[in-house]
């Protein structure tokens, strides 16, 4: 579920930024590689997961699905944060600065 | 258990290269020909630049997992940070990084070594001029 939720948060940052490419204003790339990255290594956990489970890995306990998932939204919470960080420190479109200093 | 220490590692050894090279590269400016048969000068991206993609693959994923180990409670922000360096199971961490680790790296540079493969079909194709339209067609 974890793994689910990352890969469709990658998905929807990448048609973003696609709709919004060459100009990357709001830095929307940090977040697909942020979310492909985590995606591709929860890939190989699901693979050696796969392997010691068999078929039973597709029919998770509700409650550890829930929990996958609370998992899940939560690595996206942190990378939006990341994300919003990188993007007040770099201030493409100069918001802050605008904020910062008043024009006489 | 600890994985995620693996593309950590190479995270650091290949952000270090690309600071090397980007400091030696020099920029290579090239003509592309566009959809409509326009020509326009463009400035080739540096290896470097791709390095980068690996770069931010490998952190961005390192970042995430390292959160999802905090979450299961593999790793504490306090020393030895490894729970499993401090309720000895060292050698079961290693095998661990040894395989599920290693394997991580390794899916993510041939995702990468995939992705210079495919921008380099489409600058090769970009910097090829369209062939005139035959007479009589």
């Amino acid at each position: 579920m974890t793994l689910l939720t990352t890969i469709f948060a990658a998905i929807i940052c990448t048609i973003i930024w696609y709709r919004d490419a060459p100009k990357s204003e709001m830095k929307v790339g940090h977040l697909c590689w942020m979310f492909w990255g985590a995606s591709l290594m929860w890939l190989i956990d699901a693979i050696i997961e796969y392997g010691e489970l068999g078929a039973e890995y597709f029919t998770p306990a509700p409650v550890d699905m829930l929990n996958d998932f609370y998992l899940g939204l939560s690595v996206v919470a942190l990378g939006l944060v990341i994300w919003l960080v990188i993007l007040l420190v770099k201030d493409p479109k100069g918001v802050v600065k605008a904020a910062l200093f008043t024009k006489k | 258990m600890a994985c995620f220490l693996v593309p950590t590692a190479q995270a650091v050894i290949t952000t270090i290269a690309a600071k090397v090279l980007k400091s030696k590269e020099k920029e290579e400016t090239v003509k592309i020909y566009l959809a409509d048969g326009s020509v326009e000068e463009a400035t080739k991206i540096p290896f470097s630049a791709k390095l980068g993609w690996l770069n931010k693959l490998l952190w961005g994923g390192s970042a995430l997992l390292a959160f999802e180990h905090l979450w299961h409670g593999e790793i504490v922000p306090f020393f030895p940070f490894l729970t499993a360096v401090k309720s000895g199971e060292t050698a079961e961490m290693l095998a661990e990084m040894r395989s599920a680790g290693v394997m991580m790296s390794v899916l993510i540079t041939a995702v990468w070594v995939g992705m210079l493969a495919v921008a380099s079909v489409i600058e090769k194709r970009a910097l090829r001029a369209p062939k005139p339209a035959e007479e009589g067609v």
